[in-house]
């Protein structure tokens, strides 16, 4: 018996999982093209454009958008608006800090030798086998501990005290991005040839100009991925970003969060598919660094 | 003092790692040592931590707490439930989990390498989807008018059966399903990892030597694609037990796990210290089964992979 051909009894599971995994997607963005105002039954697509919308009952009967009701709906919302601007921000902000010191740190674990090495390591290791929940409330005590003191020390009142906010965000996002950048870039380092480096020092080029003209341009496409993986890792986040955030600094999963517990309109739906669009194309460009990352490079 | 430091190659290392070490250490070993102080504090009447020595909070938590006025001992298993309840869920949806994703990445593995990276794509976008956006989704399928009862409500008058829709939604099942749905891929992906590395030769070896399909998977496949199962189990199993949207959202307000218990104290019930100590359980209980777990089966770098 051949043992590569493929047993039949197992394609019939694997588009059962498949199916399984897509179909809350699917019904996710159907209902967000429904008709229906309340979104508990799908009612139809909204049949026509008009100036203005008209309602029955609690039917969209026609809008200016026509179908795509819910979507013009949404990029009105400044809610939505500030929470994918917050976002935003923190996500691009954490992310270059946290690629710039996690390479730095992949460098050290994996070319160096020092004192303070086993500490790191351990350092980098907790975030990933620890609940993040408890990372979470562990930041949460420090900053508001933190906060009351220095608030209460300075006798601080109002506007001027110290609270949560986006930097509280961004600050503790990087903490638990960090870990990951450095096991991808780290990962990248391991299958580098030191040859091209020796090459380079052999004819002259001092240790920043080999780093610069030689080892960064051949490790970059695994900085890239790690800075793609923290964006996206970022982007994701609810634990984290829930005991972290104050008032202002709402980001969009903790705003759909907010949603789930009042009345859900399609236009929740309508952010989820905007949002499962951007996820759509941001693994496929990590997909395409990774094939190029993949193919040996020769200079 | 650049040249010194051009000879010191450990002053080097430690230059470079020093940002991320700084910053670890404040953002994760001081939370983490702070919790651990804390545990031992009290609640004070508005709220705030009192730092005492007291092992009161581990004790309610196991369940000993002192009533008619502190003159003797009460016992309430209701945390202890909590935690029970917790880890069965986590283990129920790990073996779920892995039952489900095997024989998918087991597909995969085995697919014409040009259709592989499609198969895998499939599996990262619902991955890479937002967590709170997938507990939504479940939340409508679920609903009393949700997709699941219309479906079974086709089926059953199709078959000529009354059907009543039934009250999915709040149950713990919702939970159970939630947490299947939200962990899936990642075990999909280590598996997948894991089998994709066993060499071709091994199977023929297999087969020259007259084993089966089915020997081959159960001497073969199955032992060498066992990192891969360990490696998932870690990513699924300890954040399941940390996890609170899920049954936040799917399981209602009476369905509780650790992870709702702890958010509780420090939003609404305001007991940072309890919590706290719920949280030091909390991370105890899932360090101890992570260890004794690859221990016994080994620690694959397959974990990296996903």
């Amino acid at each position: 018996m051949n043992p590569y051909r493929r047993a039949p009894s197992i394609l019939i599971p694997a588009i059962l999982v498949y199916v399984f995994l897509y179909a809350p997607i699917v019904g996710l963005i159907l209902y967000s093209f429904n008709a229906s105002r309340t979104n508990v039954t799908f009612e139809g697509f909204i049949p026509s454009f008009s100036g203005r919308v008209v309602m029955e009952g609690s039917l969209v009967k026609s809008a200016p958008c026509g179908p795509f009701h819910w979507y013009c709906d949404l990029a009105k919302n400044s809610d939505v608006l500030e929470a994918a601007g917050n976002t935003l921000t923190i996500a691009f902000t954490a992310t270059i800090l946290s690629t710039i010191i996690g390479t730095m740190a992949a460098l050290a674990m994996q070319r160096y030798d020092f004192k303070l090495k086993p500490f790191t390591q351990l350092s980098l290791y907790i975030p990933i086998v620890i609940p993040e929940i408890v990372m979470g409330i562990g930041i949460l005590t420090l900053f508001s501990q933190f906060f009351g003191w220095f608030n209460g020390l300075f006798g601080l009142t109002g506007d001027a005290r110290l609270s949560m906010g986006i930097v509280t965000v961004t600050v503790s996002h990087i903490a638990f991005m960090v870990p990951f950048v450095t096991l991808v870039v780290q990962a990248r380092l391991q299958g580098f040839d030191k040859a091209y480096e020796e090459a380079a020092m052999d004819l002259g080029a001092n240790e920043w100009t080999t780093f610069r003209r030689v080892t960064f341009p051949m490790i970059l496409p695994g900085v890239l991925s790690g800075a793609l993986l923290a964006f996206t890792l970022s982007l994701d986040d609810f634990v984290i970003t829930f005991f972290t955030n104050g008032p202002g600094s709402t980001t969009l999963p903790i705003y759909v969060y907010g949603l789930l517990r009042r009345i859900i309109t399609p236009q929740v739906n309508a952010l989820s598919t905007v949002w499962i669009l951007i996820v759509f194309l941001a693994v496929l460009l990590l997909q395409w660094l990774q094939s190029r990352e993949a193919k040996p490079q020769h200079e | 003092m650049l040249k010194r430091l051009r000879e010191n190659k450990s002053a080097q290392g430690t230059l470079l790692a020093l940002p991320t070490t700084v910053w670890m250490f404040i953002l994760l070993i001081i939370p983490l040592l702070l919790t651990l102080v804390i545990s031992f504090g009290k609640r004070s009447p508005d709220g705030e931590v009192i730092y005492t020595f007291s092992f009161d909070n581990y004790l309610r938590l196991m369940g000993f707490s002192s009533c008619d006025g502190g003159q003797s001992l009460c016992f309430d298993p209701i945390y202890l439930q909590i935690l029970w309840r917790s880890l069965q869920l986590a283990f129920n949806t790990t073996v779920l989990v892995i039952l489900m994703a095997y024989p998918l990445a087991y597909f995969i593995a085995r697919a014409d390498p040009k259709r592989r990276n499609t198969f895998l794509f499939m599996v990262l976008i619902p991955l890479w989807t937002n967590f709170v956006i997938r507990v939504y989704a479940w939340m409508m399928l679920l609903r009393k008018e949700g997709a699941v009862n219309i479906v079974i409500g086709t089926v059953a008058k199709w078959l000529g059966i009354d059907f009543v829709p039934l009250e999915l939604l709040y149950t713990p099942g919702a939970v159970l399903i939630g947490m299947v749905y939200e962990f899936l891929p990642f075990m999909i992906l280590p598996i997948f990892t894991s089998l994709e590395k066993i060499e071709n030769s091994l199977y023929e070896a297999a087969a020259d030597l007259g084993a089966g399909s089915f020997r081959t998977f159960l001497r073969v496949t199955l032992p060498l694609s066992m990192p891969g199962v360990v490696a998932g189990t870690i990513l699924v199993f300890i954040p399941v037990m940390g996890t609170f949207i899920v049954s936040d959202i799917l399981g209602g307000r009476q369905y509780i796990l650790v992870g709702n218990l702890i958010q509780r104290q420090f939003l609404d019930a305001r007991d940072p210290a309890f919590g706290s100590a719920a949280s030091l359980i909390l991370m105890v209980m899932t360090l101890v089964v992570t260890y004794f777990y690859t221990r016994k089966f080994g620690f694959g770098e397959e974990i990296i992979a996903a």
